[in-house]
């Protein structure tokens, strides 16, 4: 199985992915050179999914750093954008 | 890692060997592009002040010429003014001797009887340089010589993911074997200022960050555009980027994972190896020009819409991890790294390839821009305050 995002570093709590997955699809990654999976609620390709549970307050990280913080608790698999976290600096 | 280079008389290391016929002042440009266009093995650029500046604009003009003078790749230059300029002939090649010992002449229209004797004397000096230049053999030198400069342009979705991250892990291969890794466009520092502070290496480095990258960002809230307002754009946010933060790690990943040596006055040539930033506005051309002028013998230019620019001094590589831009516009494009995307290969083999494509560009291999003799007009150089 090929895999549909990518994490880019990994300290990482969310992962892009690289085509649109709709609900109950699979995302898959690798990490440390093995395929993970976890189980969507529909993402737009090229969007961040949570590769665990993240709970509200908790830092967003990706690239290895914090581009967030979590406005509310965000499910493994689930979508993460404007809607469940915001800016630190804005 | 090792490359095969020019040594120069300075001790740099260049990665091409061409005359330099620059024009001192925009009235000698024509002359300058016609010298040059005559003869092989000669590069030019388009230089539009040295006159009529305030003392900003006459600083960063002479910053820029001086800087593609010393460039390692330049083997030595013919320079050419009009005579009544601010950029006076005489202070301009002696300033240029302070930088480097390699070979310089210069000749002034006025003095020399109009633009046509001026051609004369110029393509005459100009072809004895291309002479001695083609005298000169590669050597085999280590890849810490290399200053490579790093550039970002036309993004999309691809660049922060996969062509971004993919330079900063040959960012920090190549520092790991002693090079340098520079990158610039501060305004895209905005929201990550933090973050690289946090990553200087030393108190006062992080210092200059936090105040070089406030310094831009007053400068756009004067011009009436408040960054952490409006960005990321709605077109951002529709492609997947969440927050200010989120894109300007994008833009700076591409740096990598090492502490962050020095940040750099606009086309200041590194005191340090290592990770460097370097303070100049996003507009590439003027950009890459600045970073070239800075010292770098090889540009990265990550894209993902595409892009078609190049540097009569320092090959320019363009890379994208997007498959469809690589393929529509070929003619461009020397990096396909869309397999990561595609999920065919990851990013550390990526970078393994990328690094081994730079070695070849430096050994030789010419880039699309460059057969395409791309660069001569893609030179900008920063006017901070308009002309008098």
């Amino acid at each position: 199985m090929k895999p549909t995002a990518l994490l880019i570093n990994e300290k990482d709590n969310v992962v892009t992915v690289t085509q649109k997955l709709d609900a109950g699809e699979t995302v898959t990654y690798l990490d440390n050179g093995e395929l993970v999976s976890v189980v969507t609620s529909g993402v737009p390709a090229f969007h961040k999914v949570a590769r665990r549970d993240i709970k509200a307050g908790e830092d967003v990280v990706k690239y290895g750093r914090i581009m967030a913080v979590a406005t509310q608790d965000i499910k493994a698999g689930e979508h993460v954008h404007t809607q469940n976290v915001k800016s630190k600096v804005q | 890692m090792e490359f095969w280079g020019y040594r120069r008389p300075d001790g740099k290391v260049g990665v091409r060997n061409h005359v330099l016929v620059v024009a001192t002042v925009g009235c000698a440009g024509e002359v300058a592009r016609k010298v040059a266009e005559s003869l092989n093995g000669t590069v030019s650029f388009v230089c539009q002040g040295g006159c009529a500046a305030g003392i900003k604009d006459l600083e960063a003009t002479r910053a820029v010429l001086l800087g593609m003078i010393a460039n390692p790749n330049i083997y030595g230059t013919v320079a050419i003014g009009l005579g009544c300029e601010f950029n006076k002939m005489e202070d301009f090649l002696a300033l240029a001797r302070e930088r480097t010992c390699k070979p310089i002449v210069g000749f002034t229209i006025q003095e020399e009887g109009g633009s046509i004797n001026t051609i004369a004397v110029a393509t005459r000096a100009a072809q004895q340089m291309v002479s001695e230049a083609t005298e000169c053999v590669r050597e085999l030198c280590p890849i810490s010589e290399l200053t490579l400069g790093i550039e970002c342009g036309g993004s999309d979705a691809t660049s922060g993911l996969v062509s971004n991250p993919v330079m900063g892990l040959v960012s920090d291969k190549l520092i790991a074997a002693g090079g340098t890794s520079m990158y610039s466009e501060t305004v895209e520092m905005i929201g990550a200022e933090h973050l690289l502070a946090a990553q200087a290496a030393e108190p006062a480095v992080a210092q200059r960050i936090l105040e070089v990258v406030k310094g831009r960002e007053e400068e756009q809230i004067r011009s009436g555009e408040d960054i952490r307002k409006i960005q990321p754009s709605p077109g951002n946010k529709a492609g997947g980027i969440t927050t200010l933060e989120e894109k300007s790690l994008g833009c700076v990943h591409k740096g990598g994972h090492t502490p962050v040596m020095e940040m750099c006055a606009y086309a200041q040539v590194p005191t340090r190896k290592g990770l460097v930033l370097m303070d100049t506005p996003c507009f590439d051309l003027l950009s890459v020009t600045a970073k070239i002028a800075g010292g770098c013998q090889v540009v990265v230019f990550t894209t993902g819409r595409g892009n078609t620019i190049g540097n009569p001094v320092a090959p320019v590589m363009k890379v994208t991890a997007n498959a469809d831009t690589y393929r529509h516009m070929l003619d461009n494009h020397d990096v396909d790294m869309s397999a990561v995307v595609a999920g065919d290969r990851s990013l550390e083999e990526q970078a393994d390839i990328t690094l081994q494509e730079i070695i070849k560009v430096m050994n030789g291999k010419l880039t699309k821009a460059e057969i395409q003799k791309f660069g001569y007009a893609e030179t900008v150089i920063s006017q901070p305050t308009d002309y008098i």
